[in-house]
């Protein structure tokens, strides 16, 4: 049906434009909307769909209805002889009462139609109405006129629909359009200013809401109006035709009982005065009128008068035997119904003729004899009838018997046919008598109307408007107004006569239900969505404001953090600078003469002091960072250093708690790297103080350092320490870690880390990723406080009675230096088993040559153990590790067994010679054993303790034993070894002795170096400054006194250049010199005396201007900034001092 | 008559007022370290070096500055002489000041350049004052402190 596809047009359409709008942002409210709507859409349009459908269907059942009967009725007149013979071939049998017969008419078109038709023949025999209740299915026209009828009616409807559906599309139109529109208006808002745009937006959307709400009510008011005006013609449409039809109907069937009077009045002429003598007489005449009564149905009876004259009325009388009857003239209209003898009645008075009843149907044989002439009416009808050759009327009156109304039919009989064209003079006098019929109209019209349907809904009056003024009821009941009203005009075939019929519905139209559910259909959407699109408005003004309001609140947050931020700043420096007076005067104070008790006090106040200026410069620390005000330096460092000193700040206080504390860097890790050292170790100390703060007396702290690259690459993980971490973590093994407590699994401290490998950096060439973690076995952090542990100023446990100390800023500081560095952090832990935290750090990598002195310079002894071999007996793996790292870094090779036994099965394998040093975990060491391995042991094979702290018990067996041993304190850092190394390895390299105590004094002691500044000033400090170390100082002031004294052969074991002088600078000095030095080499050369190369070192104040490549350009050594530090003179003048 | 750690402290404190007034800096501190029992009026020795070489530099300049077309070359190399050794004694402020010198010199601007020795000058006779007063100063609390029987600080 249309109707359907429709329905599913509309919402394929919707859908579509929903899944359009799907990806707009802004428009979720809508689509909610949309679903809201589709929810309130579906069911009233199906609901409306169904109304009107039924609505129309029934509409057409009726109409195909009536159509029918209309059939019937035209059927009826145009083939009504055909039908009788059929109907009359049937009528003797009485026992058929239900027939089917199927008539096929050959049609000149090859179409066949077949007329199937169902006669009912009652069981009385008395009912002629046969073709009234048959239902014919009629030829070609009616069909098409009743098709064309349904079309007309259902393209009606379909106005209709077309009308609700559009309406109902606009409706649904309207929320994706308002959708766009509002999208739209928040991209602009974007653009504009906020307040402004939203606020008139508001006011336009209101605005289009009104339009919108006005709308919708005017079209559901023109719906409703659109609506009713259709009911309403098709009512009148209805009423009309079914008027039309009954009329007609009524007029045929008259007409018909007219024609059969006429066909009577024929045959009377024929048969009674066409023979001599007449065929017919009373008793013929009554049984054919009886018989043939079925074909005059409207007929109450027939009587046959005849024309009497005058002079003919005596012999008349005489023939038949009785005296012409007058009508009684008191009451003229019941002289054909008047149920009275006329043997009663007065003879006619004398008149010019009479009109004697002699042929009556049995119905009326009481009025033979009477006079109808004497009748006024039927006088005027008699007259009227024989000048015209035509039925006449009489108006109606009451007949007697059934005390209906009823109307008189007279024909006039002539003697001869007459022609058209008969004047009624020669009509009058061809007349011989007359023919009347009564008619019963009341009954009639019944009868008629009984044949039709619904002749519920309507009313028939039929009236006679012969005079206007006064008008006669014929038949149907006192008109009652029930609003429409038909008038349709009757002609019975007497044109002086005019009667009309008036049709009405019976009851008032009922209220058109379907105009007000679909008009009220669509005023309920308008109002639901004119509600939705108010409330969103509201809403969205409500929360625009809000927004606006909390971006307010927004700004003056963070202006209130910034303050904040820059006050603590300020307070912080402002409290250092007096502080730093304080801690100045205590460290006077203590200086002077105090009693122990004060200087107890003042120390108390020192210690106090300095611990408030960590705390501040923590707290300025954060507040730089957080006003970003912190820039991180890029110089070149020592990571392991780094990593020492945090340990031997450490150590005391790890001592004293008995944790171990050890540190692991991977080999893959380059030595130096270019960074901000100092907020690298911050971060680190803050980590390990952290864990130091948590952890009580087991366990341990484990600082290990690993690429990134090498713990994202587990397939070959290069580095065998790293493996063992991993998996000591991994299994939760109680004895695979540094203490042998179990820790918990750290990778998943880096597992959340966005950027763990440095692979999508941008040179992967100039900057590693370093990965640091912090193990410990402390106390954990509890689960509920893990997601505030870098927040500032949070504690784990921020309850007034906590245990632990701190202001809680650490932690968060180091994130924020891991942030700097380009790193992430995080962490991992588990109440009671421990925390593990690691952070990344991006790093530039340098390469290590240029600085290898500066590692030299730090630990000078480190070339003395080089090549020296180890063995470190250690049940657990990883300290083996830690301890083999740490002998690594100083060039000793080391092997690792687990006990005492193995130890010596391994000395006695290989050459145990090779072994010069033997290193024993204190939790190794029994007395037994170990007593017994120590004396097996050579000389020249020094035991060493690794102790954690120091245990007076082995050390006081070992002493009764008469041996040596020494013991090393943890935790391992190189220079604690080295020191240890030092003073027990035999000093079999004297020069190395010699160079542990080599100072700057040592190195230039006795030298003749030659200073060469145009500077008076300068010269003097130069002079003095070398001379304080025991060099023995030349001064000259330009570059050529120094060339002469620099002509070789001299006796200056160095020359240190001033670079900007007057006439000679210092690379033009060099230059020269360098050239002297190289014809002096030629020339000595023969002599093979040696290379003479006098080291020339550059003094500038501009470090950056004195690169190395211009003094090595011109032949110089190296440099030293002016003025002299002590150190980089140091360096500077160890290269080749040491070296020559 | 104080005691010992008075005037030790008294000396220490004279010394970083300097510092802290901007008119020395560490190198000066350096100078001091230089100075031992080998070399005892070392710092006294280079600051009055100091004091007469930088009187010739100033006169130097001064004609330089006075000649029709002036040798900017020149001045910039006694400008350069003058700084050095300013920054050798830790005379900060005067070598700041030469700093700024050395840029009018390149500009050729000789209005700038005038403007620089009179700042030049200015902090010159200040600085030499304060050290002269220094010396002084100093030389009375060594003694005193030596007469005390205490020995005289280091400065950190």
């Amino acid at each position: 049906m249309s109707l359907n596809c429709k329905t599913s047009g509309l919402n394929g359409r919707l859908l579509t434009r929903s899944k359009m709008r799907k990806p707009l942002r802004g428009c979720n409210s809508g689509w909610k909307w949309k679903r809201l709507f589709l929810f309130v859409w579906v069911p009233v349009v199906i609901g409306f769909g169904l109304s009107l459908f039924s609505g129309v269907f029934r509409k057409k059942m009726e109409t195909c209805e009536d159509n029918s009967l209309v059939l019937v009725e035209q059927f009826n007149n145009v083939s009504k002889d055909l039908l009788h013979e059929v109907a009359s071939s049937f009528f003797e049998s009485d026992q058929i009462t239900t027939l089917n017969c199927t008539k096929q008419f050959g049609n000149g078109m090859s179409t066949k139609h077949e007329i199937s038709c169902t006669l009912k023949v009652p069981d009385h025999e008395h009912n002629a109405e046969l073709w009234g209740q048959c239902p014919v299915h009629d030829d070609k026209a009616p069909m098409v006129q009743s098709s064309s009828v349904h079309e007309k009616l259902a393209r009606d409807d379909n106005d209709v629909l077309k009308v609700c559906m559009w309406a109902l599309f606009i409706i649904a139109l309207c929320s994706p359009i308002r959708c766009l529109w509002m999208n739209r208006k928040g991209k602009m808002k974007k653009t504009e200013h906020a307040q402004s745009s939203s606020r008139s937006g508001g006011k336009w959307m209101k605005k289009l809401l009104v339009v919108f709400v006005l709308a919708g009510v005017s079209l559901s008011i023109w719906l409703f109006w659109y609506l009713n005006e259709g009911i309403q013609l098709r009512r009148e449409e209805t009423l009309e035709s079914m008027c039309d039809e009954r009329a007609r109907m009524l007029q045929d069937q008259f007409n018909v009982s007219m024609n059969h009077v006429h066909a009577l009045a024929i045959l009377v002429s024929t048969f009674y005065h066409g023979k001599q003598p007449p065929a017919i007489d009373q008793e013929t005449f009554g049984e054919y009128t009886e018989r043939t009564s079925f074909e005059r149905p409207l007929t109450s009876g027939v009587a046959y008068a005849l024309r009497v004259r005058h002079f003919e009325r005596e012999k008349f009388e005489k023939e038949h035997g009785w005296t012409i009857k007058k009508m009684e003239t008191e009451d003229q209209d019941q002289t054909l119904a008047q149920d009275c003898d006329p043997e009663n009645l007065d003879p006619s008075p004398v008149h010019d003729e009479y009109a004697p009843v002699i042929l009556s149907q049995d119905t009326v044989s009481h009025i033979v004899s009477i006079d109808m002439m004497s009748g006024k009416e039927d006088r005027e009808n008699i007259l009227r009838a024989r000048a015209s050759g035509k039925g006449v009327l009489t108006s109606p009156f009451k007949l007697l018997k059934s005390n209906h109304l009823g109307v008189v039919l007279t024909f006039a009989v002539y003697k001869t046919h007459l022609l058209p064209d008969t004047t009624p003079e020669q009509r009058i006098k061809a007349t011989v008598g007359y023919l009347g019929a009564s008619y019963d109209v009341p009954s009639l019209v019944d009868k008629l109307l009984h044949q039709l349907a619904s002749k519920q809904t309507i009313v028939v009056n039929v009236y006679d408007t012969t005079n206007v003024s006064a008008v006669i009821r014929m038949y149907g009941p006192e008109e009652i107004d029930t609003g429409l009203l038909h008038v349709n005009s009757l002609d019975f075939g007497d044109p002086a006569r005019k009667h009309e019929m008036h049709c009405r519905f019976k009851q008032r139209p009922s209220l058109p239900w379907t105009a007000i559910l679909a008009s009220g259909g669509v005023l309920i959407i308008t109002c639901l969505l004119g509600h939705i699109f108010y409330v969103a408005i509201n809403r969205i003004a409500t929360v625009e404001h809000d927004y606006r309001e909390m971006m307010k609140l927004k700004t003056r947050a963070e202006a209130a953090d910034v303050a904040k931020s820059q006050f603590l700043a300020t307070v912080s420096h402002e409290i250092r600078t007096p502080m730093n007076g304080v801690l100045g005067m205590l460290q006077m104070l203590m200086d002077t003469n105090l009693d122990a008790k004060q200087l107890d006090f003042a120390q108390t106040a020192h210690s106090s002091g300095k611990d408030l200026i960590k705390l501040i410069n923590e707290v300025l620390d954060q507040a730089k960072i957080e006003s970003g005000r912190l820039e991180l330096e890029a110089v070149p460092f020592e990571l392991r250093t780094i990593l020492d000193d945090v340990l031997s700040s450490f150590s005391t206080q790890s001592q004293e708690k008995q944790i171990e504390l050890a540190v692991y860097v991977s080999n893959q890790l380059p030595e130096i790297v270019v960074g901000d050292p100092v907020r690298f170790k911050k971060i680190i100390t803050n980590l390990v103080a952290n864990s130091h703060k948590f952890t009580h007396d087991r366990g341990h702290i484990f600082v290990s350092v690993h690429l990134a690259d090498e713990v994202t690459r587990e397939t070959d993980m290069k580095d065998d320490m790293l493996r063992r971490i991993l998996n000591g973590s991994k299994s939760n093994l109680a004895c695979d870690t540094l203490s042998g407590l179990p820790v918990v699994d750290r990778k998943k401290s880096w597992e959340n880390f966005e950027n763990l490998s440095c692979k999508d950096s941008i040179n992967e060439f100039e900057k590693i990723k370093i990965l640091v973690t912090v193990e410990d076995t402390g106390v954990g952090i509890p689960i509920d406080a893990q997601n505030r542990i870098f927040m500032p100023f949070m504690q784990a446990d921020s309850s007034p009675s906590r245990t632990y100390g701190g202001a809680g800023i650490g932690l968060s500081i180091s994130k924020r230096l891991v942030g700097l560095m380009d790193g992430e952090i995080g962490f991992v832990s588990e109440p009671g088993t421990g925390s593990t935290f690691s952070f990344t750090a991006v790093f530039m990598k340098k390469e290590t040559y240029s600085l290898d002195t500066v590692v030299q310079q730090c630990h000078p002894a480190i070339s003395e153990f080089r090549g020296l071999r180890a063995l470190v007996i250690d049940r657990k793996d990883i300290r083996a590790g830690v301890t083999r790292y740490h002998l690594q870094r100083m060039g000793i090779s080391v092997e690792i067994t687990s006990d005492f036994d193995s130890a010596r099965s391994f000395l006695s394998d290989s050459d145990s010679s090779d072994f010069a040093i033997i290193l024993v975990d204190q939790e190794v060491w029994d007395m037994e054993s170990g007593l017994a391995f120590l004396r097996g042991l050579k000389s020249s094979t020094k035991l060493f303790v690794l102790a954690n702290p120091i245990s007076p018990t082995i050390n006081d067996e070992i002493k009764s034993a008469n041996l040596t041993a020494t013991f090393v304190e943890k935790p391992l850092r190189l220079s604690a070894l080295i020191s240890c190394f030092q003073e027990t390895l035999p000093a079999g390299n004297n020069r190395v002795v010699a160079r542990k105590q080599s100072t700057l004094g040592d190195l230039l002691r006795d030298k003749r170096i030659l200073v060469v500044d145009d500077n008076i000033v300068n010269r003097r400090v130069a002079e003095g400054a070398l001379k304080k170390y025991g060099a023995i100082v030349t001064c000259v002031d330009s570059g050529k006194a120094a060339l002469e004294r620099l002509k070789p052969p001299h006796s200056f074991h160095a020359c240190f250049m001033d670079l900007q002088m007057p006439e000679m600078d210092g690379f033009e000095a060099t230059r020269q010199i360098r050239r002297l030095e190289s014809t002096f080499n030629i020339e000595i050369k023969s002599a093979e005396v040696g290379h003479w190369h006098t080291p020339i070192l550059a003094m500038t104040a501009d470090v950056i201007q004195a690169t190395d490549e211009e003094c090595t350009k011109c032949g110089m050594d190296g440099f030293v900034s002016k003025p002299f530090e002590e150190e980089q003179l140091y360096s500077a003048a160890a290269c080749f001092f040491e070296s020559g | 008559m104080a005691s010992v750690p008075q005037l030790q402290r008294q000396f220490i404190e004279y010394t970083t007022s300097l510092h802290n007034e901007g008119y020395l800096d560490d190198q000066f501190t350096q100078l001091q370290k230089l100075q031992d029992e080998s070399n005892p009026d070392f710092v006294v020795e280079v600051v009055s070096l100091y004091f007469e070489d930088s009187e010739k530099l100033l006169n130097n300049l001064a004609t330089a500055l006075q000649q029709k077309s002036v040798d900017y070359k020149q001045v910039d190399s006694h400008v350069h002489q003058f700084k050095g050794s300013s920054s050798s004694i830790g005379a900060q402020r005067v070598a700041s000041v030469c700093v700024h010198f050395r840029n009018f010199c390149e500009e050729k601007n000789l209005e700038g350049c005038l403007r620089c020795l009179q700042q030049v000058k200015q902090e010159y006779i200040l600085v030499r004052n304060k050290l002269e007063a220094l010396f002084r100063r100093m030389m009375q609390l060594e003694q005193q402190i030596l007469q005390a029987g205490g020995s005289i600080p280091m400065m950190e």
